[in-house]
């Protein structure tokens, strides 16, 4: 398959630089400012050696990726609010001329999923979003494969930010602003951690699931979930936790009820207690009792995996 | 005061009775402060309102997490007058932690974050046993930076199967008004 990729951070250079090996060909790179297109094929290291050196990808303006020639666009833009633009205006280009669309981008998915589908109905191309939700963590094709019917409820960690520091917190004894200021210089948080600490992040991906195991009967958005961070949990919580056989996780839940993120008392030895960056997700089947699924959920490797399965999905 | 030969007598033989159901055994634990006449007066609204009171153990070398003494009460009632006995109990003050088989059969822990001494905890347990049905089976506190800094509680509850979700947006209302955080238990294991 021709490949188009559309943002060049961590993902979107994975993407480019494993496509290869999973038998498909990148034929146009964008970043924010630039494009650069070869129906034949670009050739990786020029375009990322112009992108170290003059800040740019190629010669052409960003929208010119949109128009050339590729089966699949991959959509790998940071993740935006509202609107979801311009990823959003990304994946609509791509479905408006038949082809289809894999996103690592919350922001569509998550703020416009009615909006989305409909443009896939009206679409020769299909919308995959699987590195969305969980990084190389098989969540949504779990869920394709079990039917969403067969699933009545998901619930787990999907943000390795919050994850790690609360189980650092829990296992050190230190408190919140040490553990953040480790976690910024490990690349583990970021200069700005709020998307993560806050719950936005998490929220984002149990959307996504309420969204795909709601079947379009109910759409949701952020403004839907209930959300609560991490930022005001002083040690001594997680010492009471602790003296009772208990951790404090931030926590996500898609169900019935609707979509929650929160700080949550789980049992220390608890499915759910993972540590360090590490993500899971529970789901209730209907049928076979509950099933876990657990892996690395962010990086650039670990989310191309998750996108170039949905490239061989199509 | 205890009028127990005003109890109902307990049919045997007959399957039924114009009272309904057959009469069934029931564990009612209390917690009672150590008080001359604490135990009569918690023993009348049994017999007042039905029960039939076959054993009283007293453990009188135990104590409760809150220092009271834990009394185990086995009562024989018809099904549905057994919940009029245990409010009857619980409208004289009498601290029930558990009532037959299931009814306050969950336990839940939770934790209260934030500037809990301050905003007066006593009052704040005060008014969450008040405004729910649950009682405080256990409190941990940790305030390490002292009065006025981020401290921490951590409360045992115990309440009725099936009431949970009430009892935790009694607690996020009051948590709210005294601008504590809640984190509350994922999925509540009863102990």
């Amino acid at each position: 398959m021709k490949l188009a990729v559309i943002g060049v951070g961590a993902v979107g250079r994975s993407v480019v630089d494993l496509a290869p090996e999973y038998g498909h060909v990148v034929t146009a790179v964008a970043d924010s400012r630039s494009s650069a297109a070869d129906p034949d094929g670009l050739d990786a290291e020029a375009v990322f050696d112009r992108k170290e050196r003059e800040g740019v990808v190629g010669d052409g303006a960003p929208e010119d990726a949109l128009a050339a020639e590729y089966d699949v666009l991959v959509e790998a833009t940071p993740t935006t609010l509202g609107d979801a633009e311009p990823g959003f205006s990304h994946v609509r280009a791509a479905l408006e001329r038949d082809r289809h669309a894999v996103l690592a981008n919350k922001g569509p998915v998550a703020e416009r999923y009615a909006d989305l589908m409909s443009l896939e109905r009206e679409s020769a191309g299909r919308v995959q979003f699987e590195a969305a939700v969980g990084g190389a963590i098989p969540i949504l094709s779990t869920i394709a494969d079990f039917g969403p019917k067969q699933i009545t409820a998901a619930r787990g960690v999907l943000n390795g930010t919050a994850n790690f520091i609360l189980s650092r917190m829990a296992a050190e004894g230190l408190g919140y602003e040490h553990v953040l200021a480790e976690a910024q210089d490990l690349g583990v948080a970021e200069a700005d951690p709020a998307f993560d600490v806050e719950g936005t992040d998490a929220a984002l991906k149990f959307v996504i699931l309420a969204n795909v195991l709601g079947q379009g009967e109910r759409r949701y958005s952020l403004d839907d979930a209930t959300v609560e961070g991490i930022r005001d949990i002083p040690s001594s919580a997680l010492d009471l936790a602790a003296e009772d056989g208990r951790t404090v996780r931030l926590i996500g839940e898609a169900t019935a009820d609707g979509v929650r993120v929160g700080p949550r008392l789980v049992p220390q030895h608890d499915a759910l207690a993972v540590t360090g960056t590490r993500n899971i997700v529970q789901f209730d089947t209907v049928h076979a009792g509950q099933l876990h699924l657990s892996g690395r959920g962010a990086g650039g490797p670990e989310t191309a995996t998750a996108i170039l399965s949905d490239v061989g999905r199509l | 005061m205890s009028d127990t030969d005003e109890a109902v007598s307990t049919p045997t033989d007959e399957t039924e009775t114009d009272g309904g159901e057959r009469p069934q055994t029931h564990t009612i634990r209390l917690e009672l402060v150590d008080k001359p006449g604490e135990l009569l007066s918690a023993l009348h609204p049994i017999a007042d309102n039905g029960g039939n009171l076959l054993s009283i153990f007293h453990e009188r070398g135990n104590l409760t997490p809150r220092g009271h003494i834990p009394v185990e009460v086995d009562v024989e009632c018809p099904p549905d007058r057994f919940e009029t006995i245990v409010d009857a109990l619980r409208a004289e003050g009498v601290n029930v932690i558990q009532a037959g088989a299931e009814r306050y059969g969950e336990e839940l822990s939770l934790l209260l974050v934030g500037d809990i001494v301050d905003t007066d905890l006593s009052d704040t347990l005060q008014r969450i046993e008040s405004s729910t049905d649950a009682t405080l089976a256990d409190l941990s506190l940790s305030a390490p930076e002292g009065r006025g800094g981020a401290s921490s509680a951590r409360l045992r509850l115990a309440t009725r199967t099936g009431r949970m979700d009430d009892v935790f947006a009694h607690v996020r209302e009051i948590a709210d008004e005294k601008e504590l955080d809640v984190i509350e238990p994922l999925v509540e294991v009863s102990e």
